[in-house]
């Protein structure tokens, strides 16, 4: 069954220059290693299409049960040079959020999605 | 040596609740408060203000904040890191040092002031040599925005802030440090940490980073939970419990609004974070992954197995250059087909803007309402009861986007209807100050370290 990510998880972004880092943290444990193994650098990416110009990056921080994502090129030049009106990133967390990801119907079940 | 030292964060930035200092001060125990006022390019904003009156150049409102806790300060031995001294270090400590005499702390008060960070007389000559401060970013040489440049100063370290703790100084104002050097300082100084002790160094690195955005580590812009995050009217800002062995607790004082769990420190640890192998910082390279967190009680949050690695060999800059000027214009479409009117009031505009032979490096349109903050991944709205129309233009000249402002107001009576949201006047032009990071060798800086007393 499609879960939105919002199910699954909470989210914080923000900016590192032209880049949007969007850190992505499962909301129990259980959750983590479905983050892990469904929300991969191409689907964000795919996802944020039109948004994000330049590379995603992924990182794993197991020990918070959370994903880190840098979206290069996102935030219209960054800082004092954007005119978006979110240039820092901060609503880049929800956005993410919005995805859906699939996850088998038992699996889903089990975990009371 | 103190079992736990309690380091309250002041503020998060420049700019965030002007009572939030005091109240860190007033409604509990703590023994250091520190206060980040430098974003990226705050010093360009201060070295304008040198430029205009050799006096000034540094955050302002510090020295009536210091007037107004300098008798508890005193009274309880809480002492103040802040990197409040901008490009005049020394005429900030001086303001501090004016105002605890006038409160008749004369010869009961000392500053230490750090400096050696402003590297912006030094610029031809690190070129010259060879050290090319290539964009961090981009890899292009300094040299191509060399007449554009209005500050550059060097992120220090905690090693300076140390020092300074030192010699029994109550308050240390820096120019530009990084905001967890301001944390990680109090703690090396109270506990006897070296230099070379990484783990440590990393652990009050990561207490920093947690508590330098204020409240966003205590219930503030917080996801987990938000609606029943209690009382945020009356936030406690974020306090790090620090212990010798580098483990913290992360809590607030009683009676204070906002929520610390582990959910909410999670959020905070992954804000602004690039590889969390490697969060390098002047004084070690902290290690994100190792990070373990566990509740501790009612607002407290226990961080503890923090390790790190060496510092590296460089310290960043942050320089900042002129980058053109840009402005954005606003109005506000009512119902119904708020979304077509504004999208029609932004094709009339472009229109005019071409027909005025206008040309800029980019212009942005965004309906707010619609998908400002999402894009197009807000789908299409249904029948919103308004919508902002948000136009900004960018360009190396200053008239062409003065130009652009002169056409925002005129679509209320030139443009579609039931349309507001203009009384704010003509936006206003403004120069884009650009960032610029690059890293020079440590080698290159020598930190300064001085006493001043009242």
């Amino acid at each position: 069954m499609k879960v939105q990510l919002v199910k699954l998880a909470h989210a914080r972004s923000g900016d590192k220059g032209d880049t949007a880092n969007v850190g992505l943290i499962a909301l129990r444990d259980q959750f983590y290693p479905i983050l892990v193994r469904e929300v991969t650098e191409a689907r964000v990416k795919q996802h944020f299409k039109g948004i994000c110009h330049g590379d995603v990056e992924r990182f794993e921080l197991p020990n918070l049960g959370a994903l880190n994502f840098l979206l290069h090129h996102s935030l219209g030049g960054g800082g004092t040079l954007s005119l978006m009106t979110d240039a820092q990133g901060k609503t880049f967390s929800t956005a993410l959020l919005r995805m859906y990801i699939d996850i088998p119907d038992e699996e889903a079940r089990s975990l009371g999605l | 040596m103190k079992e736990t030292v309690r380091v309250a964060a002041g503020q998060g930035f420049w700019g965030d609740l002007p009572d939030a200092p005091v109240r860190q001060v007033e409604e509990g125990p703590i023994d250091y408060l520190m206060l980040d006022y430098l974003a990226e390019v705050t010093m360009s904003i201060m070295q304008k203000q040198k430029a205009r009156d050799p006096n000034a150049g540094y955050a302002r409102d510090f020295v009536p904040l210091m007037r107004q806790v300098i008798p508890a300060l005193i009274k309880r031995n809480i002492r103040v890191t802040a990197n409040a001294g901008g490009v005049n270090v020394k005429g900030c400590a001086n303001g501090v040092l004016d105002a605890a005499r006038e409160l008749g702390f004369a010869g009961k008060l000392s500053v230490g002031i750090v400096t050696g960070d402003d590297i912006l007389p030094r610029i031809d000559e690190l070129l010259a040599r060879g050290i090319e401060l290539r964009n961090m970013d981009t890899g292009e040489p300094l040299a191509t925005v060399r007449d554009r440049i209005q500050s550059a100063n060097a992120y220090l370290g905690a090693g300076p802030i140390v020092e300074a703790l030192n010699q029994n100084v109550q308050i240390v104002i820096t120019g530009r440090a990084t905001d967890t050097g301001l944390t990680l300082a109090p703690l090396m100084h109270e506990f006897g940490w070296r230099f070379d002790d990484w783990d440590k160094l990393s652990a009050g690195t990561i207490a920093g980073h947690i508590i330098e955005c204020g409240a966003q580590a205590s219930g503030g812009n917080c996801q987990y939970d938000w609606q029943n995050i209690p009382d945020l009217a009356h936030v406690g800002f974020p306090i790090a419990e620090a212990s010798p062995d580098g483990t913290f607790i992360i809590t607030k004082h009683e009676n204070t609004g906002g929520c610390i769990n582990v959910p909410s420190i999670k959020e905070q640890l992954v804000y602004e974070m690039g590889d969390p192998h490697e969060y390098i910082t002047p004084d070690c390279v902290a290690d994100f992954t190792t990070i373990r967190l566990e509740d501790a009680g009612k607002d407290r949050v226990r961080v503890f197995g923090i390790q790190g690695r060496p510092a590296t060999e460089f310290l960043k800059v942050s320089i900042s250059y002129s980058a053109g000027f840009k402005a954005v214009g606003t109005l506000v479409y009512s119902w119904p087909d708020a979304y077509a009117k504004a999208q029609a009031a932004d094709r009339i505009l472009r229109a005019r803007l071409d027909r005025l032979g206008l040309t800029f490096d980019q212009i942005l349109t965004e309906f707010v309402g619609v998908n400002a903050t999402h894009g197009s991944l807000a789908g299409d709205p249904i029948e919103p009861a308004e919508v902002q129309l948000r136009v900004g233009v960018r360009g190396p000249n200053k008239a062409p986007v003065e130009r652009f402002t002169k056409e925002i107001a005129p679509l209320i009576l030139t443009g579609p209807p039931a349309v507001t949201g203009f009384a704010g006047g003509r936006p206003k032009v403004e120069e884009i100050v650009a960032y610029w990071p690059a890293l020079i060798p440590k080698k290159e800086i020598t930190p300064i370290v001085e006493v001043l007393k009242a």
